[in-house]
């Protein structure tokens, strides 16, 4: 998918029981942060606190994260739906976290890497695609702000001033 | 006795080169002199055949240096799972965990 592309909609279940459409959140937010993810990651476990941190401070401003898990869970079982929900429990996600069992989402988005981020503007435009910013081990320690930048030139109806970066995390595990 | 290190890797995980990095600055630091052996994993039968738990995994004379490595863990082709000392997730092992390997077998090299 490239930047200005729209995103291709799908229905997918929710740690929670519920199922989440992504139509559905456009509809809501004025901007959606698909996040292809995973449970045994060490990119994703690094940046989990910054997904948590994003969601707390743009919730109020009309932007929704979310996870989507599309990993292999026979190889990998701690990816696996109840690890996922158990995972969400214990690290206090505040952002959604969906099961991409058949992995079609993933592909459809031609997503490689757990984190690898897709911002939609609320038309579900493409307009970010990459990383969350530039250092997966320590917050304090970032320098560029990637999705955080996007997503407030998306709410001033800009355009980001980084729209690509490389994505950097572990491969996603196809079955 | 010697010392040899192991140091395994699969391309598609980005650490191996901080990694990398990492053991030559300890190594250099130590003046531990050893033979460093790479080796590139590259098919899941490779990665059970050497006990690969994930990119990179490093080893100094066979042992892992990760303390924390849980018996039994599966071999596998992805990104490993370290943990620093103030429990933040890393993709690489520690200086310190590198450094007290290195440290075990002097120990054991001395006795």
């Amino acid at each position: 998918m490239k930047i200005g592309d729209k995103a291709p909609d799908f229905t997918l279940p929710n740690v929670d029981g519920t199922k989440i459409a992504l139509g559905d959140l456009l509809g809501k937010n004025k901007a959606v942060a698909v996040i292809f993810s995973c449970n045994h990651c060490p990119y994703v476990r690094g940046w989990e606190d910054r997904m948590i941190a994003i969601q707390a401070d743009y919730a109020g401003k009309g932007v929704q994260l979310i996870a989507v898990n599309a990993n292999d869970p026979v190889k990998y079982p701690e990816d696996s739906f109840e690890a996922m929900k158990q995972r969400h429990a214990s690290e206090g996600f505040n952002f959604l976290y969906v099961r991409d069992e058949s992995q079609e989402v993933a592909r459809a988005y031609a997503a490689e890497r757990t984190p690898e981020v897709f911002l939609l503007d609320n038309t579900g435009t493409l307009r970010y695609h990459g990383k969350i910013d530039d250092n997966y081990e320590d917050a304090g320690a970032v320098k560029a702000h990637y999705l955080r930048d996007a997503l407030d030139a998306v709410l001033a109806g800009k355009t980001p001033p980084v729209a690509q970066t490389e994505p950097q995390g572990c491969t996603i595990k196809w079955k | 006795m010697s010392i040899t290190i192991d140091f395994l890797y699969w391309p598609e995980c980005p650490s191996h080169p901080d990694a990398w990095e990492r053991l030559q600055k300890v190594l250099a630091e130590t003046g531990v002199e050893a033979q460093v052996n790479t080796c590139v994993i590259e098919t899941e039968a490779e990665a059970e055949a050497a006990d690969f738990l994930g990119s990179p995994t490093i080893r100094v004379n066979g042992r892992d240096v990760d303390p924390q490595t849980p018996a039994g863990a599966p071999a596998r082709l992805t990104c490993r799972l370290y943990f620093r000392e103030d429990g933040r997730p890393s993709a690489i092992p520690t200086e310190a965990m590198i450094r007290n390997a290195l440290s075990d077998v002097q120990t054991l090299k001395e006795k």
